[in-house]
């Protein structure tokens, strides 16, 4: 196992994300539920979610509640029911441009990590673009680990290749469910700059149960919790991304966001 | 130890059998003692070698076609529903119809040569081999076909060429531990092929040679033939073993003994 550091000489630097973004223009989603359910089990009931044109929208929720349900419809996982809609405000589709990142990295064992971040060229049939990969390996501060295997890498550099990954396309639309949650505190802290730096301009739809995550990242923050399941009223913290969990400001909103979270469970004792 | 330890297997077992020659005092066209086995195993070096050398190229053979059936078939099912229906009772037939039945049919049509061995022997491969990748090809981790399916709808390509892509890159890379662990049962069991083919109708080979001694009472020269075939047997399982962890060094260890 390598270590997180060692891997480059400044891994997490600051650098202009205009080389790596080629400026789709940014696009709105918004999601209508009339009904989702699983065996006679209603899973969300009259739903509605919009995500914001070049912002990144946090779904926070304890486990169980329907949050990743509703990435999968968006990604497509799940067929969309009945009464339902995904619409995007340009009036073109969702599912050709959006790009998916998981808890689990999902790199293929055999691959290096350059070839895993190409996977998406390679499953289409075409041509991989392997100098922007090389370029995006660098952005995640791997460019020194571009042919190793997932095997030989720390937790927190195969989740650096599977962003890579999901940046590769360039999709205007990125959702990511609990992206960062198999990681130690630290590697996540770090991550979650680099997501921010890196996520810049584009529609992100970020599933996390970890309000400090949610309060770094999110531009808007949005609270799934009761019975039946409701979302709260948007929680707009200010401040540029990623935000200081430590400020005063967010220690406000940090307990509304608990006093949100804690309807959906009856008290203890 | 590693080492040591099949060695004292070894000599732990031939020093049992000397002991119950030397005590019922069994003539030696019943149970001959261990010194003779390897007497006559030097002695008759050239005549087990070049019978050896037979039953080596047949039980090879065997296994190359057995598995080149046995990974085709698996790819046809897993990738094309309608071929399911014809390909999947054809498969099991192979298994429910004992070799030794269709063997001494194999040696009327094609003679006492190499062709009926090397078929009884892809026919015992083939079954675990296309068992085994099959099942690899069907497990591919959900999660992973949701991701290659996602990443796909960008594109404007085929459905055809989507398909082929998520085989080439994704589907059969996952199923090749599986692959292999049928190929290993497949290669445990090879020598079965090539000997079953080899009594029921044969001219040369260790089967041969070992009959043609057993109706001649050699006792020693069929414990002598049993020997070389064992040992045949286990240098090739361990050469497929090492190949396979050799051509996958993701996988993790593992071992079946």
């Amino acid at each position: 196992m390598n270590s997180d550091s060692s891997s480059s000489p400044s891994p997490w630097e600051p650098s202009a994300v205009g080389a790596v973004n080629q400026a789709a223009p940014a696009v709105g989603v918004s999601l209508q539920l009339d009904r989702l359910s699983f065996d006679d089990t209603i899973i969300l009931e009259d739903f509605g979610l919009s995500l914001p044109a070049g912002q990144i929208t946090c779904l926070l929720g304890p486990s169980g509640v329907g949050k990743s349900s509703i990435l999968k419809l968006l990604a497509g996982f799940i067929p969309l029911p009945a009464k339902s809609a995904i619409t995007c405000d340009d009036g073109h589709g969702i599912t050709n441009r959006a790009s998916y990142m998981d808890q689990q990295d999902l790199l293929l064992p055999w691959a290096s990590s350059l070839e895993n971040v190409v996977i998406g060229a390679r499953l289409r049939g075409e041509i991989p673009d392997l100098t922007r990969a090389r370029k995006l390996l660098t952005e995640v501060g791997l460019q020194a680990s571009s042919e190793a295997l997932p095997n030989t890498l720390s937790g927190g550099m195969r989740q650096r290749v599977a962003l890579a990954r999901t940046l590769m396309d360039d999709s205007p639309i990125v959702l990511m469910d609990e992206p960062f949650s198999a990681l130690d505190a630290i590697t996540r802290f770090r991550l979650q700059d680099l997501a921010a730096r890196l996520l810049k301009g584009k529609t992100v739809l970020l599933i996390t149960h970890d309000p400090m995550e949610a309060l770094r990242l999110g531009h808007v923050i949005h609270v799934m919790s009761g019975t039946p399941v409701s979302l709260s009223p948007p929680l707009r913290p200010e401040g540029a991304l990623p935000r200081d969990p430590a400020s005063d400001a967010l220690k406000h909103h940090y307990s509304e966001i608990m006093a949100n979270l804690a309807l959906s469970e009856p008290a203890y004792a | 130890m590693k080492y040591l330890r099949p060695l004292i297997t070894i000599c732990g077992l031939l020093l049992v059998w000397s002991v119950v020659v030397s005590l019922t005092e069994l003539p030696k066209f019943i149970l001959p003692p261990p010194g003779l086995v390897f007497k006559t195993l030097i002695e008759k070096y050239d005549l087990i070698a070049e019978h050896a050398l037979i039953t080596a190229v047949e039980i090879v053979l065997g296994l190359l076609v057995g598995i080149s059936f046995g990974m085709v078939s698996a790819l046809l099912i897993s990738a094309y529903r309608p071929v399911r229906q014809w390909v999947l009772p054809m498969l099991i037939a192979s298994q429910a119809v004992p070799v030794f039945a269709i063997a001494p049919l194999l040696v009327i049509w094609m003679g006492y040569g190499l062709a009926p061995k090397v078929i009884v022997g892809a026919l015992i491969i083939y079954f675990p081999v296309a068992v085994g990748f099959l099942d690899g090809l069907n497990r591919t981790d959900p999660a992973w076909l949701n991701l290659a399916a996602l990443l796909q709808k960008s594109g404007s390509k085929s459905a055809v060429r989507n398909h082929y892509a998520l085989y080439r890159y994704i589907k059969i890379p996952f199923a090749l531990p599986s692959l292999a662990s049928g190929i290993r049962v497949g290669t445990a069991i090879a020598p079965i092929g090539a000997i079953v083919g080899e009594w029921v109708g044969s001219s040369a080979g260790l089967g041969f040679l070992m009959l043609n001694s057993n109706a001649r009472m050699q006792i020693d020269l069929v414990f002598a033939s049993l020997m070389v075939l064992t040992f045949m047997a286990l240098t090739l399982y361990y050469l497929v073993d090492h190949g396979l962890r050799w051509a996958m060094p993701w996988q993790p260890d593992q071992k079946i003994a």
